[in-house]
């Protein structure tokens, strides 16, 4: 009621001063200012009140204005700060100074409300709130009870507050219910009348049973699946197609039994077969690759080596020996023919037999790969001589011999019998003398394949393929003109001449010559069977071989044993060149690749090339070839691709030579066929 | 079957070979002319060394295939055939 501040000075001053107020309050009644009765005291001490300790001041100084600005200036901030201006290099002063003054700093840490952290915490004030209120609820309830409780009997208030209490304890669980998530679940016991009873059950025994079972079998299953295993998959697939198809196409009961029996017979013969049978291939290989090795240096000359010293050698050429071929055996059989695959280029066929009259024994056919020196690829062996051989041009697995005996065969490369395919016999119209030269020629009308053969007894027979049998047709009789002899009966006996070689001319599919014993060479038709179209006096002995030139299709080439080869036109009858050899002339062979190249062979060893371009009346090579003296050549072959010549003489060998750049010169202007690798 | 014998024959004949060896296609030697332990250890490592081959040549191209493997090392040439399940496996002195 009464501040407590009051002034204590004032106490005495105001006894001093009670009749001065009370003269005062008159003077107030004018003022308009209605005071109580107590205020008088306050209004007569209206008289200033000197403090004891007040600072004397005179009127004047009293009177001293002073007049007080206020401005926005820190009094605390320096007024004269000094810096060192290093631009200039002295001390400066700086005018402005910075005038704030921090009176109070407080870190706040305010959220706004629509933030994360913001609505968490919101969130957590209201659960929060939620609590404490159910707890003020619980509070308050108390409270009233307790209040209430002394005011009532105690039973009376214990039955009514029970109630209130159940309906706080209510309350209280319901506001616990829509409060979500409480932090606590405070268990709200009556405070008075309480207790808890529990009862347990009895929990029954767990029991583990458990099955086992045989674990199914399992392996390990892994593979690569590389781009060309999936290639491969493709590709048996395509194979299994395409062997479903062929079935379908190909199906008749009784061809499916055979099939069937032809299957199963397969495939018994694989199983029993022995495992090494399935390296052939690769050991085919590995042979070829060793011999390759052994024989490296012969394989590189083959290759690549050219005698520089051909510039030097003015025109003559030379023969580099390279690989050569013999066989154990075929030791002791003079090689009778010779003949280069037309496909394979490195395939050759050597025919072996005996030119001796006296000793005739077996024949060989083998086949030699220049890949292989060591041994043929295939061989053959029969019973007669092999004389000559040819293989066909188009059918380069088929070849075909005659034999001293005068038969002639078929062999098939293509199947692994060791016999001949097809073989005429005596009746079938084998010839009566030895087979000297056969020829394959085109298929006639019914694609049936068919042969020449010229043989000592006079015939030359043209030989067909029907089906499986071999079918003669004598096309000529060589007759010996103007030796007509009286026989029995008037007949009329011609002296049969013996044909030894013969060759047709590349164009003029009808047009061929045969040369004889005798050393005539006649210009055939195979229209006319008993006339022929020329005769050339050619030769004093037997002519051994007569050839058309590949390119000129008038010229043709012959060599005999009389030492001479001859170079004819065959519209002239006379030779336009001669040349003696001085030894019996083996074989002459026309060059591929030019047609004024061409080689002879003789029985002293000795082969003989020439190049009517450059030199007409000598060879531009002149070389022995053979080892021994003894050895006689019988045979030479140019290979159609490679610039190399095999030879092979009377001791079983064939030797491989290689031509010099001097030898294969080809003409300029003249057509060529043969393009060098 | 007597053919591959004889081809067999005539390649371990040859001037410079010192061994031939057949190998199945798991790595386990069939015939050889060499001692157990060389042939084993041969035909292990060129066995690995071949499918490795094999498969590099066939990555390039599918529609390729490895025919032959050569090692020349200063001792002696190591030439490998690989069949579709064989390997044959030749050891030569090239005469130099």
């Amino acid at each position: 009621m009464f501040p407590a501040s009051k002034m204590p000075n004032k106490q005495p001053p105001r006894k001093q001063s009670i009749n001065i107020g009370r003269g005062a309050r008159k003077r107030d009644e004018d003022s308009g200012t209605e005071v109580g009765e107590g205020a008088d005291e306050w209004a007569q001490s209206k008289a200033t009140v000197r403090p004891p300790d007040q600072l004397e001041l005179t009127d004047a100084e009293l009177k001293e204005e002073f007049t007080r600005i206020l401005t926005a200036n820190n009094p605390h901030a320096p007024q004269n700060i000094v810096r060192y201006s290093f631009k200039e290099g002295t001390y400066k002063f700086i005018g402005i100074v910075n005038q704030m003054a921090v009176h109070f700093s407080h870190v706040g840490n305010l959220i706004p409300r629509d933030s994360d952290e913001g609505r968490r915490q919101h969130y957590r004030d209201k659960l929060a709130a939620g609590s404490q209120e159910s707890t003020k609820v619980a509070i308050s309830e108390t409270e009233i009870l307790e209040e209430e409780e002394p005011k009532e009997a105690e039973t009376e208030a214990g039955s009514q507050t029970d109630m209130p209490a159940a309906e706080a304890a209510e309350k209280v669980t319901e506001e616990e219910l829509m409060t979500p998530k409480q932090p606590k679940e405070q268990k709200l016991t009556n405070q008075f009348n309480f207790s808890e009873r529990a009862s347990q059950t009895i929990n029954n025994p767990l029991r583990d049973r458990e099955c086992q079972m045989e674990p199914p079998p399992r392996t390990n299953f892994s593979a690569t699946a590389n781009q060309w295993e999936i290639y491969d998959a493709y590709v048996e697939e395509l194979e299994k197609q395409e062997k479903t198809k062929e079935k379908e196409k190909a199906k008749t009961p009784v061809a499916k039994k055979v099939g069937k029996i032809a299957m199963r017979k397969m495939a018994s013969i694989e199983s029993q077969s022995d495992d090494i049978t399935k390296v052939t291939q690769a050991a085919k290989i590995m042979e070829r690759m060793v011999n390759q090795n052994t024989f490296d240096d012969i394989a590189q000359d083959f290759k690549y080596y050219e005698d520089a010293a051909d510039e030097y050698r003015d025109q003559e050429g030379t023969l580099l020996p390279l690989w050569k071929f013999q066989n154990d055996k075929a030791k002791h059989l003079a090689v009778t023919a010779l003949c280069w695959n037309p496909k394979y280029k490195d395939l050759f066929a050597v025919g072996h037999g005996s030119y001796d009259f006296m000793k005739q024994s077996r024949g060989m056919l083998l086949f030699y790969s220049m890949k292989n020196p060591s041994f043929p690829e295939y061989s053959f062996s029969s019973e007669s001589g092999i004389m000559c051989l040819d293989i066909h041009v188009d059918h380069p697995y088929l070849v075909v011999v005659g034999h001293y005996d005068g038969n002639v065969a078929i062999y098939n490369l293509k199947k692994p019998h060791s016999q001949p395919s097809f073989r005429s016999s005596a009746k079938s119209g084998k010839h009566t003398d030895p087979v000297w030269q056969v020829r394959w020629q085109k298929d006639d009308m019914d694609n049936n394949l068919n042969f020449f053969s010229v043989s000592s007894d006079g015939r030359i027979v043209s030989w067909t393929l029907l089906k499986s049998e071999l079918v003669h047709t004598d096309v000529i009789k060589l007759k010996v003109e103007g030796s007509t002899t009286d026989g029995l009966n008037g007949l009329q006996l011609h002296t049969v001449g013996c044909g030894t070689a013969f060759d047709f001319h590349k164009e003029i599919d009808y047009m061929f010559l045969v040369g004889t014993e005798e050393g005539k060479i006649y210009k055939c038709s195979k229209s006319y069977s008993s006339k022929f179209l020329d005769t050339y006096d050619a030769h004093n002995m037997a002519v051994d071989a007569v050839s058309w030139n590949p390119y000129h299709s008038k010229v043709f080439m012959s060599c005999s044993s009389d030492w001479t080869v001859k170079i004819w036109d065959h519209t002239i009858k006379t030779p336009m060149f001669i040349y003696d050899l001085n030894s019996a002339v083996g074989d002459v062979a026309w060059a591929p690749y030019s047609s004024t190249v061409f080689a002879a062979v003789t029985t002293n060893g000795k082969a003989h090339v020439f190049d009517l371009s450059i030199n007409k009346y000598e060879a531009i090579c002149n070389q022995p070839v053979v080892a021994k003296k003894k050895n006689k050549i019988t045979h030479v072959q140019f290979n159609p691709v490679y610039p190399i010549i095999i030879v092979g003489d009377d001791r079983g060998h064939v030797t491989c030579l290689k031509l010099s750049p001097n030898l294969r010169k080809m003409p300029k202007g003249v057509r060529v066929l043969y393009r060098p690798r | 079957m007597a053919e591959v014998e004889e081809t067999l024959k005539r390649i371990q004949s040859h001037k410079g070979v010192v061994g031939t060896m057949v190998v199945n296609a798991e790595g386990i030697p069939i015939r050889t002319t060499l001692d157990n332990s060389t042939t084993v250890q041969y035909s292990g490592l060129l066995h690995q060394l071949t499918m490795k081959a094999k498969s590099t040549v066939r990555d390039i191209d599918p529609q390729n295939d490895l025919t032959f493997l050569r090692i020349r090392s200063k001792k002696h040439e190591i030439m490998v055939a690989p069949d579709k399940e064989y390997l044959l496996i030749v050891i030569q002195n090239p005469c130099e």
